[in-house]
C-alpha cells in the first residue's frame, strides 16, 4: 500500500519525537505516525512559490496525523498551525494527532521567515497561514480524487464534510479512514490554487470554534516532555561553569577536589569555561561547587556597568551632533522641528531585562563518529543544526535536532550557548548522550538580556498644536551585530530589531528615526517584543505629553493622528469605551497607549494608583482591544493578550538586570523580581477580528502598550509627573513625584 | 540507600542522603513531571506532597523523606481525573506549561484542607508559585471551578 501511495513526490518522514525512559518508563511522543498510513504528500503549488512538503498522514482508523513545524513555547502553535491544515482538508479535529516536525528546513521551514525553522518575531502564524491552508486544500483534493476512484463517481459530484467524502447525489459516504485503506493517490497530483481555499463562512475551526489546545492534557499530568526532561539510555549529565565576566577564560583550574566527587567522569576545559561530566546530575552540581577556577581578567566587559552606561547612552541620544543610521526618514524632521513653535523633548531609558523562562537553559546531545543528535527546547532547530555541526566539527546534514516542548522561550531559546554546552561535552564522551542543565543562577547571570537603551524623542508643534516633525533617536548596542552579522552589515549598520516599533502608523509630515549604535560588548538578545517593548514606551508617552501640552484628551490626540487608519481607531475607541475612560476614579487614574506592532492593532488602558509614601505603583485593572486580523482561536488570543500584558506590567514595574564591572548582580528569583499572582490586575480583552484579513502575530502584541499606559496613567494621576525610566522602581517613582 | 513511597510504590534510591529530593524524583526515578525552576524554593515548580503537605522538592533532602509518602503530579490521579486536572483543561490554563505541575500540586493541597477557598485565600496560598507566561488569572478560575464542581 505504501509504495503505491508514495508517488513522485517526497515521501513523508516517519520519525517522530520519541523518548524511551529508564526504570519507571515514560514513553512520550506527540502522537505516532502510523506505519500503515496513507501518505498524502503535497506537490508544488501551481504558482510555484512554496516547496514540496509532507504534512499529513491518515490512518485506517481515520486518525489524521499532522506535522507541526514550529516550536511550542506556550503560544499555542502546536494547535494553531495543524488546525489550518485540518480546516481546509475537512479533518475531524477529534481524530487529529499532531507530531512535532523533525529539523528539516527544506520541508518545514517558515516560508514567511527566511524559509527556516525559527519560531520568533511573532512570525509563525503569519508565515504559515496561507501555505498550510494550501496544504490542507490540496490534501482534500487528493482525498476527493481517491474517493472518486473507489466509488467510481465523477469527482465533480463529490464533496467533503469533516472526516468524510460524500457523493452528493446518492448521499453515499466514505470516511477518510476507509479512503486511506482502499484508495490510491492520483498521479499526477491534483493541483490547486488560492482560489480553492475556503471562504471564511466555510471554515469549521478558524474563527469558528475554540479547539482545546493539543498540548494541554500533557501539561496537567506531567507527561509533556521539555528539553530538561529528556532521558536516554546510558545518558550522562553535564554542567558548565562560565566566567563571572563575559569573555574571560579559565587561567588555572584546580579540580583536585571536584574530580573525586563520586560519579564524576570528566572535567574538561572549554574555550569559554569549564565542563563537568558525571553519572548523576547531583554529582555534577557538587563538583561544580568544589571546582576552584581562576579566571583571566582581561575582558573589556569589566568596563561594563549598566548604571553608568545608561547615562552615557542618554547623552549620546540627546547630543544632536552625533548622528546615527536612519531607520526611518520621511522629510526633514530636524528642520521642521527647528522652525516649530513648541518643542517637546524627552529621554526615555530602559534597563536590561532577563527572560526568566521557567525552564532553565538545557540541551542533550549524542555525538558519534558520523552523526550528531541534539534534543533541545529550541526556538531555532535550523540554527541549532548549524551550531551543533560547527561545535562538533561536522556538517549540518549530519545533525538531527529533536525539538522538545519549550518551558518558555521569549527569544532566549534562539541562542546557541546551551546547545554548545551539550555538544561540547558529548564530544568528549562519544557514543553516550550528555544532558546539560543550567542552574537558575547560570541562567540569570549568563542571559542574553534585552539591550540597555536610551531614547531621545524631539517633537515640534505649530502654534495650533499640529505636529510638524518627529525625531526619535535610539542609542543602544546591537543585537544583529552579534547574532546575524551579515544582516547587520547589509543593512548598513542598522538593527531593525533594536529600533522596531519606532516606525509607526501615526500620520506625521516629517518623521526620522536614527539608530546610534553603542558598542560595549555585552551579549544582548531578543526578548519578548524586543524593540517594540521600549520604543512604544517612548512613543506612547510622548503622544500623551503632546496631548497634555495641547490640553486635549490623549485618546483624541491619537485618533487625530490615525485619521487614515480605521482599524487602529477602532481598537482605541473600543478600549476607551470599555474602560469608561472619562469617568474619574477616586485616587486612581487611567492611562492609554496604542501599538501597531507585529501586524496587529492593540490599545490598552490601565487603571493605576500610587502609594506616595513608598513609591509603589499598583495596576488595578487593564482593558485592551486587539485587532489581530483573522482571529483564528479567540480563546488563545485572549490568553496571549492577558499573558503578554501581565508580563509587560512585570517588566515595567519590577524587572532589572544590573551589571557592575561586567558582573551580573542578580542570581535567582529572590533578586530578579517577576510578577506574582497577588500583583496581577484583572485584564479584560476585546478581540476585534476580521476574517477577511491576514492574521497578525499574537505572542508579543500585548506587551508594548502596557508600560506606557501605566506611565500615562501615573502622569494623569500626579498632575503631570513623568516616569521615563523602565522599570518604575519605587525610588524612581518617588523621584518623579518629588520633581 | 534511602527508601520511601512515591505515588503508592516503595522505592529505594542509591544516592547521597543530602541529594535534593527533586533530582531523585526526576533523574533517578524518571518522574519528570516535577520541574526544576530555581533550587531555592522561590518559584514552586518542584512542588510535591510529602505526607500530604505541599513541599518544595528542590530544598528537601532525600534523607528527609525516608519512610515517608511522596506524591508527584504523576500520582495525583491515575488517569488525569483529579478535579484540578480536569478544571485546568476546562479553563485551558497552561501556556508553556512548565510551572503547571507545581501549580496543580500546590492547589491540590489547598483544596484538600479548604474545599471552598475564597479568591483571597487562593491568591495567598498560590503566591509562591511563579508562572512566567502569567496564566495566573486562569489558575484562579480553574481552582474556583474545581472547588465548585467537586
Amino acid at each position: 500500500m505504501k509504495n503505491e501511495l508514495n508517488v513522485h513526490t517526497r515521501s513523508i518522514s516517519r520519525r517522530s519525537f520519541l523518548i524511551t525512559a529508564g526504570t519507571v518508563g515514560i514513553a512520550v511522543s506527540y502522537g505516532n505516525l502510523a506505519s500503515q498510513a496513507f501518505a498524502a504528500t503535497i506537490a508544488t503549488e501551481t504558482a510555484g512559490n512554496y516547496r514540496p512538503n509532507a504534512w499529513v498522514t491518515i490512518d485506517h482508523d481515520g486518525t489524521v496525523t499532522i506535522i507541526s513545524p514550529a516550536s511550542e513555547m506556550g503560544q499555542g502553535v502546536m494547535t494553531t498551525l495543524p488546525l489550518l491544515i485540518a480546516d481546509e482538508m475537512d479533518a475531524e479535529w477529534s481524530k487529529v494527532k499532531v507530531v512535532q516536525s523533525p529539523s528539516d528546513a527544506e520541508k518545514y521551514g517558515n516560508p514567511g521567515f527566511y524559509g527556516i525553522q525559527l519560531t520568533g518575531g511573532s512570525e509563525t502564524v503569519r508565515g504559515y497561514y496561507e501555505p498550510l491552508r494550501l496544504v490542507g486544500a490540496q490534501t482534500r483534493m487528493i482525498l476527493l480524487h481517491s474517493a472518486a476512484e473507489i466509488l467510481d463517481k465523477p469527482v465533480t459530484e463529490l464533496n467533503t464534510e469533516p472526516g468524510m467524502v460524500v457523493h452528493t447525489p446518492t448521499q453515499t459516504r466514505i470516511s477518510y479512514g476507509e479512503i486511506s485503506r482502499l484508495g490510491k493517490i492520483s498521479d499526477p497530483l491534483p493541483q490547486i490554487s488560492k482560489t480553492d481555499l475556503k471562504q471564511p463562512e466555510q471554515w469549521h475551526y478558524i474563527g469558528k470554534q475554540d479547539l482545546p489546545r493539543i498540548d494541554v492534557p500533557s501539561k496537567v499530568d506531567g507527561s509533556a516532555i521539555y528539553g530538561i526532561d529528556v532521558q536516554l539510555p546510558d545518558m550522562l549529565y553535564g554542567a558548565v561553569i562560565r566566567p563571572p565576566v563575559q569573555g574571560e577564560t579559565p587561567a588555572t583550574i584546580d579540580d583536585s577536589e571536584a574530580k573525586n566527587v563520586v560519579g564524576i567522569t570528566r572535567i574538561v576545559r572549554l574555550p569559554y569555561g569549564v565542563g563537568i561530566i558525571g553519572e548523576t546530575i547531583e554529582a555534577t552540581i557538587r563538583a561544580k561547587e568544589m571546582l576552584s577556577i581562576e579566571w583571566t581578567t582581561g575582558s573589556r566587559i569589566r568596563n561594563y556597568s549598566s548604571a553608568s552606561l545608561i547615562d552615557e547612552y542618554r547623552k549620546a541620544g540627546s547630543d544632536l551632533s552625533q548622528t546615527g543610521v536612519n531607520a526611518v526618514k520621511k522629510g526633514e524632521a530636524a528642520q521642521a522641528i527647528a522652525s516649530s513653535d513648541i518643542l517637546i523633548e524627552a529621554d526615555y531609558l530602559s534597563d536590561h531585562v532577563y527572560h526568566a523562562t521557567m525552564e532553565p537553559m538545557n540541551a542533550t546531545a549524542l555525538v558519534s563518529d558520523d552523526e550528531v543528535e541534539v534534543w533541545a527546547p529550541t526556538q531555532g532547530p535550523t540554527f541549532t543544526q548549524g551550531f551543533a555541526a560547527q561545535t562538533a566539527g561536522t556538517t549540518t546534514d549530519k545533525v538531527k535536532v529533536h525539538t522538545t516542548m519549550l518551558g518558555g522561550g521569549f527569544g532566549r531559546r534562539a541562542e546557541r550557548d546551551f546547545v554548545d554546552d551539550a555538544v561540547s561535552l558529548a564530544k568528549e564522551v562519544k557514543g553516550r548522550p550528555v544532558k546539560v542543565v543550567w542552574s537558575r543562577e547560570d541562567d540569570v547571570r549568563h542571559g542574553k538580556y534585552r539591550p540597555l537603551v536610551a531614547q531621545h524623542v524631539r517633537v515640534g508643534l505649530t502654534s495650533s498644536g499640529a505636529i510638524s516633525g518627529w525625531q526619535h533617536r535610539v542609542a543602544a548596542d546591537s543585537i544583529f551585530a552579534r547574532t546575524l552579522p551579515p544582516v547587520f552589515e547589509d543593512a548598513g549598520g542598522l538593527d531593525d530589531v533594536v529600533t522596531e516599533g519606532a516606525d509607526f502608523n501615526y500620520d506625521m509630515p516629517t518623521h526620522e528615526v536614527e539608530y546610534l549604535r553603542q558598542d560595549n560588548g555585552l551579549d544582548i538578545g531578543y526578548w519578548r517584543a524586543v524593540g517594540c517593548g521600549y520604543t512604544k514606551f517612548a512613543v506612547e508617552c510622548v503622544i500623551d505629553e503632546i496631548a497634555a501640552t495641547r490640553n486635549i484628551d490623549p485618546a483624541q490626540q491619537r485618533l487625530e493622528l490615525l485619521a487614515g487608519e480605521p482599524r487602529a481607531r477602532k481598537v482605541i475607541e473600543n478600549t476607551v469605551k470599555m474602560s469608561d475612560w472619562s469617568r474619574p476614579r477616586e485616587g486612581r487614574a487611567l492611562g492609554l497607549a496604542y501599538s501597531d506592532s507585529f501586524g496587529a492593532h492593540c490599545a490598552a488602558v490601565a487603571e493605576v494608583s500610587v502609594n506616595r509614601e513608598n513609591g509603589q505603583i499598583r495596576v488595578h485593572k487593564v482593558w485592551t482591544s486587539v485587532d489581530p486580523g483573522v482571529a483564528i482561536q479567540p480563546q488563545n488570543i485572549e490568553a496571549q493578550m492577558t499573558g503578554a500584558i501581565t508580563h509587560g506590567i512585570s517588566h515595567a514595574l519590577y524587572e532589572q538586570i544590573n551589571v557592575v564591572n561586567g558582573e551580573v548582580q542578580e542570581g535567582n528569583f529572590d533578586t530578579y523580581r517577576v510578577i506574582r499572582m497577588s500583583e496581577i490586575p484583572e485584564v479584560e480583552v476585546s478581540i476585534l477580528g476580521d476574517p477577511t484579513q491576514k492574521p497578525s502575530g499574537m505572542g508579543e502584541v500585548g506587551l508594548p502598550p502596557i508600560g506606557p499606559a501605566i506611565a500615562n496613567a501615573f502622569a494623569r494621576l500626579t498632575d503631570g509627573a513623568r516616569l521615563r525610566h523602565y522599570p518604575f522602581l519605587p525610588e524612581r517613582v518617588l523621584e518623579a513625584l518629588n520633581g | 540507600m534511602t527508601s520511601f513511597t512515591i505515588n503508592g510504590r516503595v522505592v529505594e534510591i542509591t544516592a547521597e542522603p543530602d541529594t535534593p529530593l527533586l533530582w531523585a524524583i526526576r533523574e533517578h526515578l524518571k518522574l519528570t513531571g516535577t520541574k526544576y525552576g530555581c533550587g531555592l524554593a522561590q518559584c514552586g515548580a518542584c512542588t510535591v506532597h510529602v505526607d500530604g503537605e505541599p513541599t518544595r522538592a528542590c530544598v528537601t533532602w532525600l534523607e528527609d523523606v525516608a519512610g515517608k509518602e511522596v506524591t508527584t503530579i504523576e500520582g495525583l490521579s491515575e488517569d488525569g481525573s483529579h478535579p484540578l486536572q480536569k478544571s485546568w483543561i476546562a479553563e485551558q490554563v497552561p501556556q508553556c506549561g512548565y510551572c503547571q505541575s507545581g501549580q496543580i500540586m500546590q492547589a491540590a493541597a489547598l483544596l484538600k484542607n479548604n474545599p471552598a477557598p475564597s479568591r483571597e485565600e487562593i491568591v495567598d496560598h498560590m503566591d509562591g508559585n511563579i508562572c512566567r507566561c502569567a496564566t495566573y488569572d486562569r489558575i484562579i478560575k480553574a481552582i474556583q471551578r474545581a472547588a465548585r464542581e467537586s
